[in-house]
């Protein structure tokens, strides 16, 4: 059978999973559509938040930014990790309690202001699209090299897919094939781990095989990966990071972020009870963790097997021949994400950094004249079952697993952007006398528009899809993580305070990122060249990057907020009343609409 | 202030203290261990790099699993202990 037929059935199978799911699970009333009618399993629901975080940037992306930066983006394992901890003591319980849809319903009653409601709204909706984009491109990838369609076709059939269950299920079909998604996903991910860890280690765990001895070399793996990349010109994989308050407030960012994320929050309004929140928490991490933990071995397995593959007889001796390049090398070069050039013809693949000046006399020496392979950091995780010469089966895995990653996470964004429209535009708004049918036809119709828009968006990707990711962080950790914390730790906190706290930190995110990736993103418009010596504290080696500017945003929102409310009136008793009954489970009903 | 009142308020006060207990511990491993004090850390090796390296990539997310139950466990016995709980 062909690689291709094989592919085909395993994408076809899983999609035809995800149809039947959706038939099962329709949803019949508004409470079904926008929480699953609010009786979901903790562990399911743990599960289906792990393939709603869980997007194409952690399945595809993040093991090839973790081989391509070593351990300075760790950052990302512990940023999108560690926001669990503050979602799960900090925000979900109590959210839960409250008892509502979305979202911005919370900020707006809880800070007795429609225009604190609608400035939520916005943020909600500029984090979530911008987030959906990625989650289209990456579906368009995977299917443009697995099935070989266009690009564009592919990208319909995802949205056919995705709008099949989340107009007709809403929350409750989303929820059940997101449970059946991150199964694809996460054995998708872990098998050829697993493979490839013992092909190298002998060790099957990959976490632990990270930390154990190359067999070839007989060298812990890591010393064994730190002395290739060095004779290459790379700095040290496992090498410390200078400037670690940029480390760590990029971590934070990271952290806040994913508290702060609608699409998450959300999640946790589908459980039973408050007590349910806090388990159902612990349980998306664990499912998380074992992509997480996974994703380091992936790494640094993957760089060390692209190096060996391209200095066959070790990095001292020759490169390999362009003619005699393995086949994953020609598959993934007619998608233009490997790309070859020979600048010193001599009809080898010369792989290294030639950005190094220290390097650079080594490199002359062995008659280079610059890196001639560029590898895109996105296929790693893709090819990594070619480049370990697994099994065809484990490819087509890899393919509807990838495709399941993105396709969670869109799914979920969507439910978010329309619930906001839906929920606190129209009926909040515009018409708050709209009949249960109504807002459910009105759920249904928003969820289609966003459908429609992000296909769109998709096919023609703004060309600063890269940098919208650090957008969307930004806003979610600059303007809402903070509105929703002081919402339930501060009985001070008033309308007011909290309007002006939000447009505070979001401003000042948005303006430090346009500062450096250009004016609403438009090359060319950027006021400072983005480079850490033009950063914030840059001269003094303490640059602060526009990725990492969200934690202060979240900071200034804080402190602007206390201000303008200790110098204005505190909050109506109504309102600390609220508040107090948001801290103490008993009483929790299940979400509703009153 | 009602007896209800004082004991709901020193329900609040124990989860505030609990929280920061627990972030304290979380912020030790990932911002401690796994970034600031990594050179302290560089003494202690494991599998051919040293303790920081180990906590950015691994050491951190397991103790973030385990603090995030912990928690659910200690404040579902707190519900039930100050009678706060759903039923």
């Amino acid at each position: 059978m062909s690689q291709f037929a094989i592919n085909l059935i395993f994408v076809g199978g899983s999609f035809a999973l995800y149809i039947a799911i959706a038939i099962w699970a329709r949803a019949g009333s508004t409470k079904e559509f926008y929480v699953a009618g609010g009786g979901v399993n903790p562990v399911m629901n743990g599960m289906a938040t792990a393939a709603d975080w869980m997007s194409a940037a952690s399945f595809i992306s993040m093991a090839g930014l973790i081989a391509a930066g070593g351990y300075a983006n760790s950052t990302f394992l512990m940023g999108w990790t560690g926001g669990y901890v503050l979602l799960a003591m900090l925000l979900a319980p109590y959210l839960r309690k409250f008892g509502k849809f979305t979202v911005p319903e919370f900020i707006g009653d809880r800070f007795y202001s429609k225009n604190a409601r609608f400035v939520a709204v916005a943020c909600l909706i500029i984090a979530s699209v911008t987030y959906v984009i990625g989650q289209m491109t990456g579906a368009g990838v995977a299917f443009s090299r697995f099935l070989e369609v266009e690009s564009d076709t592919g990208l319909i059939i995802a949205a056919v897919i995705v709008f099949l269950y989340a107009v007709m299920g809403g929350m409750k079909g989303i929820t059940y094939t997101q449970v059946a998604q991150y199964v694809v996903l996460i054995i998708a991910y872990t098998i050829p781990a697993v493979f490839i860890s013992l092909q190298l280690t002998g060790n099957f765990l990959p976490p632990l095989g990270l930390f154990s001895e190359h067999i070839e070399s007989g060298m812990p793996l890591l010393q064994k990966l730190d002395m290739v990349v060095r004779d290459l010109g790379f700095t040290d994989y496992t090498g410390d990071v200078s400037n670690k308050l940029n480390m760590v407030l990029f971590t934070l960012s990271l952290m806040i972020g994913t508290a702060g994320l609608p699409h998450v929050i959300i999640r946790f309004f589908t459980v039973p009870k408050v007590s349910d929140a806090r388990w159902s928490a612990g349980w998306a991490l664990v499912f998380i963790a074992l992509l997480y933990l996974t994703a380091p071995a992936v790494a640094s397995m993957a760089r060390l097997n692209l190096l060996t593959t391209i200095y066959p007889a070790g990095t001292t001796a020759d490169a390999i021949e362009y003619a005699q390049r393995p086949d994953w090398i020609k598959n993934w070069e007619t998608t233009g994400l490997i790309k070859f050039d020979d600048k010193n013809s001599d009809g080898r693949i010369q792989l290294y950094n030639d950005k190094s000046e220290s390097f650079k006399q080594t490199a002359t020496e062995r008659g280079w004249n610059g890196n001639e392979l560029t590898v895109n950091n996105d296929i790693l995780v893709l090819a990594n079952p070619e480049i370990a010469n697994l099994p065809g089966w484990v490819i087509g895995l890899i393919a509807a697993g990838g495709l399941a990653a993105a396709l969670s996470t869109a799914a979920g964004l969507l439910l978010a952007i329309s619930s906001a429209v839906s929920h606190d535009l129209i009926k909040g708004s515009i018409n708050p006398n709209i009949s249960e049918k109504g807002e459910l036809r009105a759920a249904r119709i928003s969820m289609a528009v966003a459908i429609v828009i992000a296909t769109w968006l998709g096919m023609n990707p703004p060309g600063f899809a890269a940098q919208t990711v650090a957008l969307a962080f930004g806003i979610a950790a600059a303007s809402i993580f903070p509105a929703l914390m002081m919402g339930i730790f501060s009985k001070r906190v008033n309308n007011k305070g909290a309007i002006a706290g939000m447009l505070a930190g979001l401003l000042s995110t948005v303006l430090y990122i346009f500062l450096y990736l250009g004016w609403f993103f438009i090359p060319g418009t950027a006021t400072f060249a983005n480079t850490p010596d033009n950063w914030l504290f840059g001269s003094m080696g303490y640059g602060i990057s526009p990725l990492s500017f969200g934690a202060i945003g979240a900071m200034i929102n804080f402190a602007v907020a206390f201000a303008v409310s200790s110098a204005t009136e505190a909050p109506p008793k109504h309102i600390q009343e609220l508040v107090e009954s948001v801290r103490y489970p008993k009483g929790a009903g299940a979400a509703t609409d009153h | 202030m009602t007896e209800h009142d004082s004991n709901a308020a020193a329900y609040w006060s124990a989860n505030l203290r609990l929280i920061v207990g627990c972030l304290i511990v979380w912020a030790l491993v990932s911002y401690g261990g796994g970034i600031l004090f990594r050179p302290l850390l560089a003494g202690i090796s494991v599998g051919g790099t040293d303790l920081g390296f180990w906590f950015a990539q691994q050491g951190s997310i397991l103790t973030f699993i385990v603090l995030i139950f912990f928690y659910a466990w200690r404040m579902n016995t707190l519900d039930k202990e100050f009678g706060l709980n759903e039923e």
